[in-house]
């Protein structure tokens, strides 16, 4: 659902996988940058198979220029899909006027995801384009491409070099997307190579400008295998905004399934 | 009042019925709400004697919402206003108050609502043509967005196949109209009181209706058939009690079969709403068969000129197959919107278009807008202007009632 939750995608089988990872110890031949970089994505992505599904709870904090704060408290359930893509609901809290609104998301390897909104004044369920990937979440600095599940097919990759990262080591890659409603060219991602765990991501707008940068300061464990966010933080360089985006009260193992994730039960999200 | 009565009965057995099993206590509970201020000012002096050039409302809508372990739910939302120009504005309404009882079996989810809710069909924006089960409360907007709580068993059943709901509707309400006080009414009082039915158990009718809903890729769709006593009331000149001119509304017996549908692909929203109703009377009282609908698009550019503002452009065409003898002013009418969408921090967004008759010089314009002020304040804009209104529409009677509103509302 969100940035650095990976798994793999249903058609790149465990057998793909074993062809890409044969192919790469083999000595004759020297790997890419791409195939590097793909191998990395792929490896993150099988890392965080098999979670099934959780519920969080999370705290925005938006920062304007001038150091004025306002919040936004959301529910997030995923569920993971294997064969075409995630599933997710987001019931939003606070602000207090859009209490109750709920957001879900069908999300698909290929093409636009199906996105729906509840409206809960109105009880009217609307069906929403979801093309606008470079648009600001709630008036943050997470776009709702930031926000959505991170597809390893959505991207091309290119390794660039490895590098410290604190106490470990990163590898640096740049990941370019392959939609067009993208609002970025590129993005830079610092990845560790105990864990693949995401700690920085450089982001470029479409002049190919440093737009913004995401930081994560820690990772808890779950599950004892998938590693998520206890926090993130994303500064716009050309506005001086950000945004910092709490998470808690994870919940994985829970009793949700496809059922959870329908028009019908959209309606009753809370 | 039986219905009240009978509203509370209902209520009580819910909240018997949810907390009955054993070991089901209540988990969870949530109280919120709103308290909005809001101020209509009308720039045109009334046609009507009586009538005020501004107003005054308090409106209260709390909602409570109780859940127990099983994860059933229960939901009461009542509405109260009070209205310093018009006492028949001032109304209270049970919006919704209703137990929500769901599950699964085997590979499909079966819902169940039992008592007071509302229920929304459609796609289009200008008009809410397929939208029939519950009644319009209008005295709270002319635009006829705002609904009383409709009385109903709701089942449904989803599956791959889309979704089945079935609506039991055990009691009608009538439509609300403004007092002699109040402004955008008609020229002639209508006489609620005096409301007939043409069918024997008047208000008692049970009402039917059965959806079948569902998603495939870019399209979303609902097939609905209804049948039972007409949201709509025919109007036809009589006397009051007092014995002056008046209309007298009756409920009468209606089918409708209606399709809604949007396609959503890219940045383009396509949307199309049609019904076939059958036991309806036109403006010549005659009772004939007829189609309507609406059909159209939205278009939205998002990240205006490398911004953070949305502009997205609404276009829809109306149509009312009685034409002249529509009982509605949409009966040949083009609708044009711009909304702009500037996703701050504040969430502004503003709502300005016009609906245009198409072969009358009747238009209206309308503006929406809604600004946060705080965490909990939020504010909003509206207006609607009526213009050059023909002698034969039916809107004839609002001409001078063009009006601003204000309103600001505290959210808990």
């Amino acid at each position: 659902m969100i940035l650095f939750t990976k798994k793999p995608a249903a058609f790149v089988s465990a057998l793909v996988l074993g062809v890409i990872l044969a192919l790469s110890s083999v000595p004759a031949r020297a790997e890419s940058a791409e195939e590097k970089g793909l191998r990395i994505a792929l490896e993150g992505e099988a890392r965080d198979q098999g979670f099934g599904n959780y519920t969080a709870d999370q705290t925005m904090t938006l920062r304007n220029k001038r150091g004025q704060e306002s919040e936004r408290h959301l529910k997030i359930s995923v569920l993971e899909n294997e064969a075409d893509g995630d599933m997710s609901l987001i019931v939003f809290k606070r602000p207090r006027d859009v209490k109750g609104t709920a957001m879900l998301t069908h999300s698909h390897k290929a093409g636009d995801d199906d996105q729906w909104l509840f409206l809960p004044a109105l009880k009217r369920v609307k069906r929403i384009s979801s093309s606008n990937k470079a648009g600001s979440f709630m008036g943050s600095e997470f776009a709702y491409e930031d926000m959505t599940r991170q597809e390893v097919e959505k991207y091309t990759y290119r390794w660039l070099r490895d590098e410290p990262c604190g106490e470990l080591t990163c590898w640096v890659t740049e990941r370019m997307p392959v939609d067009r409603n993208s609002g970025y060219t590129r993005q830079v991602s610092w990845v560790d190579q105990a864990e693949y765990r995401v700690w920085k991501v450089a982001y470029y707008d479409r002049k190919n400008a440093h737009l913004k940068t995401l930081t994560v300061p820690s990772y808890q464990q779950y599950l004892g295998k998938h590693w998520r966010a206890d926090e993130m933080r994303m500064v716009n360089h050309l506005t001086g905004k950000s945004t910092r985006l709490v998470w808690q009260n994870y919940n994985f193992g829970g009793d949700l399934d496809a059922r959870d994730f329908t028009k019908v039960s959209l309606k009753r999200a809370r | 009042m039986r219905p009240r009565r009978a509203g509370a009965i209902l209520v009580a057995g819910l909240i018997i019925l949810l907390a009955a099993p054993a070991g089901a206590e209540t988990i969870f509970q949530e109280v919120s709400g709103r308290f909005t201020l809001e101020g209509r000012y009308f720039p045109q002096s009334s046609i009507q004697d009586g009538q005020r050039e501004q107003s005054l409302s308090l409106v209260a809508e709390p909602e409570a919402y109780l859940e127990n372990a099983a994860g059933n739910g229960l939901v009461l939302k009542p509405f109260l206003r009070f209205d310093s120009a018009d006492p028949r504005r001032g109304h209270w309404d049970m919006r919704e108050a209703y137990g929500l009882f769901f599950g699964e079996f085997e590979d499909s989810e079966w819902e169940l609502r039992l008592g007071i809710d509302k229920v929304f069909w459609g796609t289009v924006e200008s008009r809410h043509l397929v939208n029939v089960i519950n009644q319009t409360d209008l005295v709270e907007n002319p635009n006829q967005e705002e609904r009383l709580g409709q009385p109903m068993a709701h089942a449904t059943w989803l599956n791959d196949y889309g979704a089945f709901e079935l609506f039991a509707l055990p009691y009608f309400r009538e439509r609300s109209f403004p007092g002699r006080a109040g402004r955008l009414r008609t020229a002639l009082q209508i006489d609620a009181e005096q409301a007939t039915y043409e069918s024997a158990a008047e208000q008692h009718h049970l009402d039917l209706a059965a959806r079948y809903s569902h998603s495939i890729g870019a399209l979303d769709f609902g097939l609905a058939w209804f049948d039972g006593t007409n949201r709509d009331p025919a109007l036809s000149l009589g006397l009051d009690r007092q014995g002056a001119p008046a209309l007298l509304p009756r409920y009468e017996q209606m089918r409708q079969f209606s399709l809604d549908a949007q396609i959503t692909t890219g940045a383009w929203l396509i949307k199309f709403e049609f019904y076939w109703r059958d036991g309806e009377r036109d403006a010549t009282a005659l009772e004939e068969d007829y189609l309507a609908l609406v059909g159209g698009f939205e278009y939205t550019w998002y990240g205006l000129m490398g911004g953070a503002t949305d502009l997205g452009l609404l276009m829809e065409l109306l149509y009312d197959g009685r034409g002249e003898r529509a009982t509605v002013i949409f009966e040949e009418d083009v609708f044009l919107a711009v909304r702009l969408a500037l996703n701050d921090a504040a969430s502004t967004d503003i709502l300005f278009g016009i609906l245009q008759d198409i072969d009358k010089p009747t238009r209206s314009l309308f503006i929406e807008a809604n600004r946060r002020l705080g965490e909990n304040i939020s504010l909003g804009v509206e207006g609607t202007g009526f213009l050059d209104v023909d002698r034969n529409d039916s809107q004839f009677s609002l001409r001078k009632d063009s009006f601003l509103q204000l309103d600001l509302t505290y959210h808990y």
